[in-house]
């Protein structure tokens, strides 16, 4: 018998559950600003998302998939990300959206059942919101081969859940990323659940990390609730995509501190103390803790940002529930870049109801 | 001017409009080096290179929604599937993404893609490579379905698809591949999408079919000419979006309609234009439209596919049917 391959996954954490920092730990754990920054959009990010859910719950919003929890994933990718970057998010991405000009109001619209919630901005490269599971990360794999084919400096960063990593689109995109060698970053949010399936239903193997290697290319597991590494383990790897065409696949693990969505009872599956005891490591209070260690936060900065935060929120809330629907004929005028003639009587019947609407 | 047979107007397309437009990719499962299975790529990636003509690992969905990616950042992709039998892996990534991307962003982003593949029974071929499923993808909205029926067709309907703005399944029936050879100008010049191609004119009735039916009607109608009955034969040639009007329009004159394809009989895109010219033609017709298609079956294997396949008799039966009512 002979050994022909092994392998290891790494594990990442700097910032550890008691905020203390680990030795190895890379410049951003010292850089207050940036670590200020990144504390502000989470704590910004949590507010809009119990505000979703008391809008779904008055019958404000449709269902909606919380974020709670898993900040620092959304926040963490977002900020590491450079602006000419491609985005192929899914849908729990509120936290790296919204650093990609996405305005929480569109968020909201998407979730409220209307598709401009998927415009972004006019301009923007970034994919949209997209409900199969496990269908983008192929998306993020076409985008980096057009870039690689354009010699462009940039990078596709693909997000999707642990969920995702059973579908076969998933191993699809890491396998031709890389025979390709293709830039792109695929990021893993396990939050150890796809609704009531836990994590270890969806693969006997120990990381989600090292489905990478079958694919030829590096896979790490990342504590999630750290959002220093995160960050900075997001920004290496996009060098890396950018500069050198290397793919690489970044597990994040975190816990998802709510139902799956606003349309989930996740007391039916989930073991009774499992939350709390997960709560421990959750990372906006991690982070905090760190900061107020390092006297760069106190609770009067904190009591400002709470308000600075709710009132933000209400603003882009009112923002939502004035927004004015769209016209009926929207349904067809996107479907084709100008509408056949085999539609025109079709269409011609919803101008119709629209005009019996507002007449 | 050349003559040449369907599947090389495909390659003659494919070759004019790369050389005309580096956005366009070809990808697929053995299109580099072996030129496709059908060899419809053949050639391409001497003259393209790798970065343009790619060998992709063995997994359809991959193709369809690397594809998605590529088209949304501003390429032009052609995938090919083998055969019309394995695209269903990929049905997902075309009618949940490509067809659905321009809606889903409200026309910020969106699809220019080509899913070619052969399809269609008749050339003995394994199992799941005969399949005629086309109602599959008509069904869809946000995606165009072109069937050529020559290489005249197919080298003016693919130029037209490359250059659509928005997702085309382009099926090619491999019956005709080698068929038959047809001076075909390599000028660049595209046919339109969208519209029913009249391919003779005749007053008693009308015979609607597409891709590879269109041999056996044309057959079928040189041997009713002799009876002195004159067929209307249109080849639909996009059967989505549908150009109804011409249809109507014919069967407006002839007061007879007979749809001819190969795909199976129930909810197959007869059943569409039958119920079509049922609502909007009725009082024109002479007689009860008749569609003539596949069985409700799987395509048999090769021995049996000939009696599957519509054959010149069932549509020279059905016409007599039809004749018998004045
Ligand atoms: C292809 C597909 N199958 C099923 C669903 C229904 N569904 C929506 S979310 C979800 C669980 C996804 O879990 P995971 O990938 O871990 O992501 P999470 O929601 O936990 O962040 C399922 C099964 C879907 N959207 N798409």
């Amino acid at each position: 018998m002979k050994i022909i391959d092994r392998f290891e996954v790494e594990y990442f954490q700097y910032l550890d559950e008691n905020s203390e920092l680990i030795d190895d730990s890379p410049p951003l754990a010292h850089d207050i600003e940036a670590l200020l920054d990144l504390y502000r959009t989470m704590v910004l990010v949590r507010t809009m998302d119990t505000k979703a859910i008391a809008l779904q719950r008055t019958g404000k919003l449709g269902t909606y998939p919380s974020t709670r929890g898993q900040e620092a994933v959304f926040v963490g990718v977002g900020k590491a990300m450079a602006a000419t970057d491609v985005l192929v998010p899914y849908y729990r991405d509120m936290g790296t959206l919204i650093q990609r000009g996405v305005k929480l109001s569109q968020i909201l619209l998407y979730w409220g059942g209307d598709e401009r919630g998927n415009v972004f901005l006019n301009d923007s490269e970034d994919f949209p919101f997209s409900v199969p599971v496990g269908s983008q990360p192929l998306h993020a794999a076409g985008a980096a081969y057009a870039i690689k084919y354009r010699n462009e400096d940039r990078a596709v960063v693909s997000i999707c859940g642990d969920g995702a990593t059973s579908q076969g689109d998933f191993y699809e995109a890491m396998n031709v990323a890389g025979v390709m060698k293709l830039p792109v970053v695929f990021v893993i949010c396990n939050n150890q659940w796809a609704i009531s399936v836990p994590r270890h239903v969806q693969t006997a193997a120990r990381t989600l990390a090292q489905k990478a290697i079958a694919a030829g290319f590096v896979g790490e597991q990342i504590d999630g609730n750290d959002i220093i590494a995160v960050t900075h383990r997001t920004v290496e790897a996009l060098k890396l995509a950018r500069q050198e065409h290397q793919p690489r696949l970044l597990e994040m693990v975190c816990y998802r501190h709510h139902d799956h969505t606003t349309a989930d009872d996740a007391s039916r599956y989930e073991p009774k103390d499992l939350r709390q005891q997960e709560w421990v490591k959750e990372p906006v209070a991690r982070l905090r803790h760190y900061l107020e260690k390092q006297n760069a936060w106190d609770e009067a900065k904190e009591e400002a940002l709470r308000v600075s935060c709710a009132e933000e929120v209400d603003v882009v809330v009112k923002e939502y529930l004035c927004t004015t629907p769209q016209p009926l004929s929207s349904m067809f005028d996107y479907l084709y870049a100008t509408l056949p003639r085999a539609y025109q009587e079709q269409f011609e019947q919803l101008k119709n109801l629209e005009m019996n609407k507002h007449g | 001017m050349a003559e040449i047979t369907l599947v090389e107007a495909i390659t003659t397309a494919l070759a004019y409009e790369m050389a005309a437009d580096d956005s366009i990719i070809v990808l697929g499962e053995d299109v580099g080096k072996d030129g496709g299975v059908f060899r419809a790529t053949d050639g391409l990636l001497a003259k393209f290179g790798g970065s343009r003509v790619l060998d992709t690992p063995l997994a359809e969905s991959m193709i369809g929604g690397l594809a998605v990616g590529m088209a949304v950042r501003g390429l032009k992709p052609v995938a090919e599937f083998q055969f019309m039998g394995f695209i269903y892996p990929a049905l997902d990534q075309i009618i949940n993404h490509a067809a659905r991307m321009r809606n889903r962003t409200r026309g910020r982003l969106h699809c220019p893609i080509v899913f070619r593949a052969p399809f269609g029974a008749g050339i003995h071929a394994p199992e799941h490579h005969s399949e005629s499923t086309e109602a599959y993808f008509a069904h869809t909205p946000g995606l165009r379905v072109v069937i050529p029926s020559s290489p005249a067709k197919a080298y003016g309907l693919l130029l037209a698809s490359i250059r659509d703005p928005d997702p085309v399944v382009f099926l090619e029936p491999s019956r005709l591949y080698r068929y038959a050879r047809q001076e075909v100008n390599n000028d660049g010049k595209a046919l339109p999408l969208d519209v029913c191609f009249t391919l003779c004119k005749g007053e008693d009735v009308t015979l609607v079919t597409w891709g590879a039916m269109v041999k056996e009607t044309l057959a079928a109608t040189k041997l009713l000419e002799q009876e002195g009955i004159s067929a209307e034969i249109i080849d639909v040639a996009t059967i989505k979006p549908l150009d109804i009007d011409t249809i109507l329009a014919s069967v407006e004159k002839t007061g007879r309609c007979i749809v001819i394809h190969e795909a199976p009989l129930t909810c197959g895109v007869g059943a569409e234009i039958i119920s079509q010219v049922a609502e909007k033609v009725m009082y024109s017709l002479k007689a009860p439209p008749e569609r003539v298609a596949g069985f409700d079956t799987i395509v048999p294997y090769a021995r049996l596919e000939k009696y599957y396949l519509p054959s010149e008799k069932r549509i020279i039966d059905a016409v007599h049917r039809l004749m018998e009512y004045t």
